[in-house]
């Protein structure tokens, strides 16, 4: 009697977890669980040109049965304690966020926290369209995306200059060092930790720093001081020269296009190589902007989506995750009109009628064409960020 | 029974000290004037008879009207009227409201009590004035809306505090005649606190002093 | 009956029960308990990574001095042209001008402060057109690391509040008589004022005025605006910290936030001693008896500085307008190059539905608050159940202990209790702060209303109840409707706790404006800003209207 209890117990925990969530494995049956489901996808708001694309992304959700809320934050992390709040009191099913916009930092964290639900992503179909080979969907920053979540376009650190106001952008951090103390004030970068002014830092330490292996492990297995040396010495050099004197930062990317247009600097980045068209076509910039990359490459990386572990909706997310990777999505994201962020699928696999619908995209003068683009860096260890935000803000950060 | 008002060993105290005593009857009718220099409790008295004293006081004693004991009862029960130095008149409703709001609730109807409003408006020279604005009577005419308020309201007493003192040596006269009057005819015992020997004399009355 | 006796009790109930287990809720990550991400070891740990963190001295300093600079810049500036204006038309003309800038939210008009002021701002580029600038200066003047514009952007706010309580609380102190006393006396008028009626007037505005010392410590959006980041105030340091993808954080950042709470605990008792040396230094100053005659050059400075404060929110909003319809604008244009619509066009249909529930928990939240409020008012009066010093403190908690203090904690309680991420709950949690505001905008007109009224209804036969519903209530329509308008004000302006307990089910206009301004873009910030303004600004508009249709044959109402 007791064995047979003991088999008919393990049996029902066992197949507990198969009622409650849905196996990517099987598509027919995630995508008929999905039909009727909302599905809420907790994504950054600021910016009406994504806005804009999530919405759309919603009318093909719906085509499928999907209904697609686009709950607008100002910072990821805003997901992320909400995810951690619901697991702290204890709500492991029916939470309120189903998709989450997530990289690098927001997303070792969660994966480290089990918060995230998966692995899930590497059973999508459409998974198979994009390229076994890139490294940087298989690795958030050299953490192993272990299937937890699914990639939907690809970024890379791309400057951008008013070619009326400076013809000859520097293309170097060591240029970029004598070109802002010949003309100080003119250049900044978001205030560490932001995202995108970590990855200045990184990407200058990058081009100071021959050892690129030391950067692949752990920080705490290299010679910190030794590798961020010159970093540090070119960032001593470069503060005094840069706007308001480094006493103050702007506090996210979208307000170095705000600076540019103010005429306040001369220089700006963003992760979105098309961010410069797209700013012209806003009415912030002048047509006269145009985009460059540093020689060497610059950094680049994919943008994620995940699920969490007590998803309302899990079936409805992964509809939705395929639907980001297919060819008509990445087609139109990767349309400057639209958007223009890097496509993730490995284009010269395609099929023709796929194929047709990125070569019609055109890109503006602002805009580098894909050759232009130049080599992506890989990212360092996400520990190498930790240590460089702590120490950029003890240095700089809270000394004025 | 319509014996009046009877204050019987009414005793306030404030901490223990005692502030005013007082043993008084007034006769339907009558008037009975209570004098003092000021901070005498002429207007604590009033508040007590009224049932709005402070609960800082203490009081001791009975208030009688027509022979039945009020002294516990709330305000609203008491159907004692007051005047006081403003008129009082309520600045949202009109004229015509006001005194509605004073007309007694046992006449029912709202012909009726239109009727009623009307003639009580006719009989103080104020015909026509149902939908005017209060604010825009002159003092006089408020002091005659104001009695007319308390008067529809059918108390069994009335009580003055001071309601001559605002109006200017003409009107004084004529309102204070007017109030006397119509007390008199509808035999309501009243309670005047003055510090004008004029009033007093007018009142033609007892008169007690406080405080002395 | 018993119910209405019980008003008080339940309303401190309502107010201070959330508040206290929210609170409960973050003491226990600062002691270092946090088992969702596996820490149940109390300890101080997080207490000393506090300690460690190299900017905290001059991010406790910053606080604390632009919390106190800005409370005693906007009450002095208000007691001046109190003391130079008041009675005079001058005053009524500033008092209507600055009246409506209160509904304007905390963030729209920093905002519209920060374009204004910048070095590629509005004024700097007029500059620019006459000195011929082609670019702007590089001078650091939004973010300044003393944090004077962050002060100057929270004064602009405080002092509409700060007159407005004054306002209400002065007709009871019969200043006119004794401004004319003073004046018959040899007094000049701002020194006369001074003497016989701040110390008379302080007490009954001190509450208001420990209400605004608290917001300016513990603000967050308008320091992030307006003030310096490096380093920031400690409460956007809390907010960094609670944003940061290192979970660990969170623990620092409970601890932080326990550390505003003493903070801002601090900050009122520092005030407190303040006012017994004003106190004593006043005493002395008034039996000298110096008349101060000569005081045109004060009125003419104090006239200056609150017409330049409601100039500042009024042409920042103007600016955000601009914007919001503008094509290309650089740096030294003073206005776009074209004129477009675009915004507007895609921002509108958007802000909709935000709006429709901005506008439903805005007029629940201040119909319970008022209820509540009446309630407890109508208690005091009917059963002198005045409420203590206490009594009063408490009701004031919410707005001293810093929302990023209880409100994480209040979260997790919804989340037990199932009802997060729903409108009720957004709702209670919006009522906690609405409740206090309604208080203070309601509480004096309310007891100064002339009791005689009452006594006159009853003994014409009147119930209490009846008192209140025909009486009362309708004389004193014009201050009931200021302070519902205050308490909408006060919950279309609320960020956290929509967030918090809205679970990104519940959209208002300023989640959704704080949303779209991350990306910096200031068209679609003027678009939002304006929106939230006209949201906050219209039951304001109704509550001048209202009183003035319904009474406009009542003279004696129409003017409050």
């Amino acid at each position: 009697m007791k064995p047979m209890l003991a088999a008919a117990a393990l049996a029902a925990a066992l197949a507990m977890p198969a009622l409650a969530d849905p196996d990517p494995a099987d598509w027919d049956a995630v995508t008929a669980e999905a039909q009727g489901q909302t599905v809420y996808w907790n994504a950054w708001g600021g910016s009406d040109v994504i806005n804009d694309f999530i919405t759309w992304i919603g009318e093909q959700a719906a085509e499928q049965g999907v209904t697609l809320e686009h709950v607008k934050l100002s910072d990821t992390a805003e997901a992320v304690s909400r995810v951690l709040a619901e697991k702290t009191a204890g709500k492991d099913e029916g939470g309120a966020i189903d998709l989450i916009w997530i990289n690098g930092e927001n997303f070792a964290s969660m994966k480290e926290q089990d918060l995230l639900f998966g692995p899930w992503a590497e059973a999508l179909p459409n998974r198979a369209l994009t390229d076994p080979q890139n490294s940087a969907l298989s690795a958030d920053f050299t953490v192993p995306t272990d299937g937890m979540e699914s990639p939907w376009g690809m970024a890379q650190l791309v400057f951008f200059h008013d070619s009326a106001r400076l013809p000859e952008p520097p293309r170097t951090m060591p240029t970029l060092l004598a070109w802002a103390q010949a003309n100080p004030g003119r250049f900044t970068f978001p205030q560490p930790p932001d995202f995108l002014g970590a990855t200045f830092l990184k990407q200058a330490l990058i081009e100071f720093s021959p050892d690129m292996m030391a950067l692949e492990g752990p920080v705490e297995d290299a010679d910190y001081e030794a590798t961020t040396a010159p970093l540090w010495a070119f960032m001593d050099e470069l503060t005094p020269n840069l706007w308001r004197q480094g006493r103050a930062y702007p506090q996210n990317g979208a307000r170095l296009v705000q600076l540019m247009a103010d005429n306040e600097i001369d220089i700006g980045f963003d992760f979105n190589p098309n961010a410069a068209s797209n700013a012209i076509a806003n009415g912030q910039l002048p047509d006269s902007v145009r985009s460059h990359v540093h020689d060497g490459g610059t950094l680049g990386n994919a943008s994620f989506v995940a699920i969490p572990y007590n998803a309302n909706a899990k079936a409805g997310a992964m509809v939705v995750a395929d639907i980001l990777l297919s060819p008509e999505a990445q087609a139109r994201m990767a349309d400057p009109e639209v958007w223009g962020l890097g496509t993730v699928l490995d284009v010269a696999a395609l099929e023709p009628e796929q194929l047709l619908l990125f070569d019609r995209i055109e890109f503006g003068p602002a805009t580098l064409k894909p050759e232009e683009l130049g080599e992506t860096l890989p990212e360092p260890h996400p520990s190498w960020m930790v240590k460089l935000e702590e120490d950029w803000t003890a240095r700089y950060g809270v000394a004025q | 029974m319509a014996d009046g008002l009877r204050l019987e060993t009414l005793e306030i105290r404030l901490g223990g000290r005692c502030m005013v005593a007082l043993d008084a009857h007034v006769a339907p009718g009558e008037v009975l004037t209570v004098m003092g220099p000021s901070g005498s409790g002429k207007s604590t008295l009033l508040a007590a008879i009224t049932g709005a004293l402070d609960p800082a006081f203490a009081l001791s004693g009975r208030i009688l009207l027509d022979g039945e004991d009020v002294t516990a009862l709330p305000t609203e029960r008491r159907r004692i009227g007051i005047l006081f130095q403003d008129e009082l008149l309520f600045p949202h409703l009109s004229v015509g409201g006001n005194l509605a709001f004073g007309l007694t609730p046992s006449l029912r109807g709202r012909a009726a009590r239109r009727k009623r409003i009307d003639s009580a408006l006719q009989e103080i020279g104020l015909e026509g004035f149902a939908a005017r604005d209060p604010a825009t009577l002159s003092g006089g005419q408020k002091a005659r809306v104001a009695l007319m308020r308390t008067l529809l309201a059918e108390p069994r007493a009335l009580l003055l505090d001071e309601p001559f003192s605002r109006l200017d040596a003409a009107r004084r006269g004529q309102i204070r005649e007017l109030v006397f009057a119509r007390a008199k005819a509808q035999r309501l015992p009243v309670l005047l606190v003055t510090h004008d020997r004029e009033d007093a004399c007018a009142a033609g009355g007892a008169v007690i002093e406080l405080g002395a | 009956m018993s119910l209405l006796r019980r008003a008080p009790a339940l309303t401190l109930l309502v107010m201070l029960g959330p508040v206290l287990a929210g609170l409960a809720g973050t003491l226990l990550p600062a002691f270092g308990i946090m088992p969702a991400l596996g820490r149940v070891e109390p300890g101080l740990m997080p207490f000393s990574e506090l300690a460690a963190w190299p900017g905290l001295p001059r991010a406790v300093a910053l606080s604390l001095g632009t919390g106190l600079g800005s409370t005693l810049l906007a009450l002095a500036l208000t007691m001046l042209i109190c003391a130079g204006w008041q009675g005079t038309r001058a005053f009524r003309w500033l008092e209507r001008a600055l009246s409506p800038l209160l509904s304007v939210p905390h963030a729209a008009a920093a905002f519209g402060l920060a374009f204004l002021i910048a070095p590629s701002g509005w004024v700097a580029r007029a500059l620019a057109q006459l000195l011929g600038w082609e670019r702007p200066p590089d001078l650091l003047i939004l973010q300044d690391p003393w944090g004077l514009s962050l002060i100057a952007g929270l004064v602009v706010k405080e002092l509409p509040f700060l007159l407005l309580m004054t306002l209400a609380a002065l007709p009871a102190l019969r200043p006119g008589q004794s401004l004319a006393t003073a004046r018959s006396l040899g007094y000049g008028r701002s020194a006369g004022w001074l003497k016989t009626v701040f110390p008379r007037l302080y007490p009954q505005i001190r509450l208001p005025v420990y209400a605004v010392l608290a917001f300016s410590m513990s603000v967050v959006d308008v320091a992030l605006i307006l003030g310096p980041n490096t380093p920031p105030t400690l409460a956007v340091q809390v907010l960094r910290w609670m944003n940061d993808p290192d979970l660990a954080l969170r623990l620092r950042a409970a601890a932080g936030a326990l550390l505003q709470l003493v903070l801002t605990l601090g900050a009122l008792g520092l005030w407190r001693l303040g006012e017994i040396a004003v106190a004593r230094i006043g005493r002395a100053w008034i039996e000298a008896g110096g008349r101060a005659r000569h005081d045109a050059p004060l009125r003419a400075l104090s006239f200056g500085a609150g017409a330049l404060s409601a100039l500042a929110i009024i042409l920042g909003l103007a600016a955000l307008g601009v914007w919001s319809v503008a094509g290309f604008w650089g740096f030294p244009a003073l206005l776009p190059d074209a004129f477009t619509a675009k915004s507007w066009m895609k921002q509108g249909p958007q802000l909709l539905s935000p709006a429709a529930d901005t506008a439903l928990i805005a007029l629940v939240a201040t119909g319970v608050a008022l209820a509540l409020v009446l309630a407890c008012l109508e208690a005091e009066h009917r059963f002198g159940l005045r409420p203590s010093a206490r009594a009063l403190w408490l009701l004031y908690l919410p707005l001293i202990v810093p929302q990023i203090a209880f409100l994480p904690g209040l979260q997790i309680l919804a989340l037990v209790g199932g009802v997060d991420g729903t409108i009720t709950a957004v709702i209670a949690a919006h009522v906690i702060f609405v409740l206090p505001y309604v208080f203070l905008s309601l509480a004096d007109p309310y007891r100064g209303w002339d009791r005689r009224n009452a006594i006159v209804g009853h003994a014409l036969g009147a119930s209490p109840a009846r008192v209140f519903w025909r009486l009362r209530l309708p004389m004193l329509l014009r201050p009931v409707l200021t302070a519902v308008a205050v308490g909408c004000a006060v919950s279309v302006g609320q960020f956290l706790p929509t967030l918090l307990l809205g679970g990104g089910r519940v959209q208002t206009l300023t989640t959704e404006a704080v949303a779209l301004a991350s990306g910096g873009a200031r068209r679609v910030i003027g678009v939002t800003a304006l929106a939230q303004t006209a949201a906050a600004f219209l039951p304001f508009a109704l509550a001048l209207l209202i009183p003035a249709l319904v009474w406009r044959n009542r003279k004696g109402l129409k003017h409050g």
